[in-house]
């Protein structure tokens, strides 16, 4: 129990005092998976909505790749996105691993089918008839997937939350692209994790009730506007 | 306020925290792949803004065990490596991966365990000696088992035995690095060999005591090197270089030297520069 007391008094003392590496890490967080977000949702929201009203036969594939893709490790993805961006690798004059930038393709590529598929689910169960009716009016394909994504809005909402979820919650694509480079790529995900293999359990608690504040945040912020929709 | 402001307010705010992201670091950048025990002790912490500072070379440290170090380096990943299994680091040198290879520095390995010892290892004077009590004894046992320049070491050990505790029910493989293992060791009350200078760093967190220390077979010695600039086009050469004369100068021998004084009363290394292994005993 001390050890509980101990990491929360650390996070208060932290917080308070505005320990600069502490407000580093959490800033990059949230700009590596904010961003990381943004590109899955912008990607994501439109793709889901023209997969569930999409009738071609192969549909049903995309989905289901989309759908496998939900479940998709985080590992797995940072193995990849390594093999591809080692200086010695195919993309590796971008120069981009160990860089924030590796850690948000990562988390992109983590975040995009959740987003995508939550979208699909959502916009899958609005009454057809909707649909229609836009298109009997002589709504343009580009109109009617906007009435779509808006007549969805709580559920891409919802996809959009449990996309950014994942992937301020990975640690293992982060700390394999991005190297946990103390002030470069250090987010509060990986500091956790090393702070505990070194034993620091108080400072570890202390960024991981940081960590989850932070989501609170935000995910409270996004269920606002999805009440108030 | 409305709806539609309050979004546009919540969505320029990722937007601003989002932008930076994708800003590049500084121009000149080294990467350097070492074992987590120059991280973990805090060394490179104190080490590379010196660095960084004289050249302009922006460090980064990817803190592996030394056996994906090495494989880092040979695979042109890393422009620098500073490593402790020596045995490992003269294949990459035979085998022209790395260049310019130089002795950094030295502290040892010891084999912690419980106060209570089961196995009755405290004072003997051999390190095989000792393990051949443990798994005598079938006492618990936590391995890095990670490839690192420890699990080397400790592999040399049981080698000389001629005993293989992979596969043991007592032998425990953590495959993870040596603070976590020391962690788990001191969990399970089990002997653990781990370099002094990370022991050190956490003995206030552990129940775990030094039982065996100063046989020869227990040096553990750090290298400097660069990765060989021509077999990969994208290693830089300088960099390197810098980094490698910068370890062995006489202000960062100087300043390893008194590294660990302040808190835990003992240096955790020792410096070395110049000398060769023979002079180590080792």
């Amino acid at each position: 129990m001390d050890l509980i007391a101990e990491g929360i008094t650390e996070a208060f003392r932290l917080l308070l005092k505005g320990d600069r590496e502490v407000l580093r890490i959490a800033l990059l967080t949230l700009r590596v998976s904010g961003f990381a977000t943004i590109i899955s949702a912008a990607i994501g929201v439109p793709l889901g909505t023209v997969l569930a009203v999409w009738s071609h036969r192969g549909r049903r594939q995309v989905a289901g790749f989309v759908n496998a893709g939900m479940g998709l490790p985080p590992v797995v993805v940072g193995l990849w996105v390594s093999i591809f961006l080692w200086r010695t690798g195919p993309l590796g004059f971008l120069r981009l691993m160990y860089t924030p930038t590796a850690m948000v393709i990562a988390q992109t590529i983590i975040a995009l089918p959740i987003v995508t598929g939550f979208t699909m689910a959502g916009v899958g169960q609005l009454d057809p008839g909707i649909r229609l009716q836009m298109l009997s009016l002589g709504a343009s394909s580009w109109q009617l997937l906007c009435i779509l994504i808006r007549e969805a809005r709580l559920s891409v909402l919802a996809a959009i939350m449990a996309g950014f979820g994942r992937v301020v919650a990975e640690v293992g694509a982060s700390m394999m692209v991005g190297g946990n480079l103390l002030g470069q790529t250090r987010v509060l995900t990986t500091a956790t994790s090393m702070e505990v293999s070194k034993g620091n359990f108080g400072l570890a608690i202390a960024l991981s009730i940081i960590l989850v504040a932070i989501t609170y945040v935000i995910n409270a912020s996004l269920t606002r506007i999805q009440q108030q929709s | 306020m409305s709806r539609r402001s309050m979004s546009i307010l919540a969505i320029s705010l990722i937007i601003a925290l989002s932008v930076g992201a994708v800003a590049f670091g500084a121009s000149k950048e080294l990467i350097l792949a070492t074992t987590t025990s120059t991280r973990d002790t805090g060394l490179l912490d104190v080490l590379l803004p010196v660095f960084q500072e004289r050249t302009g070379y922006n460090v980064k440290t990817i803190a592996v065990g030394t056996g994906a170090a090495l494989a880092l380096g040979k695979k042109g990943e890393a422009d620098v490596l500073l490593c402790h299994a020596p045995a490992s680091e003269m294949e990459l040198v035979e085998s022209g991966d790395v260049i310019n290879r130089q002795l950094v520095m030295h502290n040892d390995f010891v084999i912690v365990g419980s106060p209570e010892d089961p196995a009755g290892v405290k004072g003997v004077k051999s390190a095989t000696e000792a393990l051949r009590k443990i798994a005598d004894k079938e006492a618990v046992f936590v391995s890095r088992a990670d490839d690192s320049g420890t699990h080397k070491k400790e592999k040399e050990v049981w080698n000389k035995l001629g005993f293989e505790p992979s596969g043991k029910a007592w032998y425990l493989e953590a495959g993870t690095g040596m603070a976590n293992t020391l962690n788990i060791a001191n969990e399970k009350l089990a002997y653990c060999l781990t370099d002094r200078g990370t022991y050190l760093s956490m003995k206030d967190r552990l129940d775990l005591v030094v039982l065996v220390e100063g046989d020869a077979i227990l040096l553990n010695i750090y290298h400097v090197m660069q990765v060989n600039p021509e077999k990969h086009k994208v290693v830089d050469g300088q960099g390197g270089k810098a980094f490698v004369e910068f370890m062995v100068s006489e202000e960062v021998q100087e300043i390893i030297s008194k590294f660990g004084i302040d808190k835990y009363g003992s240096p955790l290394f020792f410096p070395d520069a110049g000398k060769s292994i023979e002079d180590l005993g080792g």
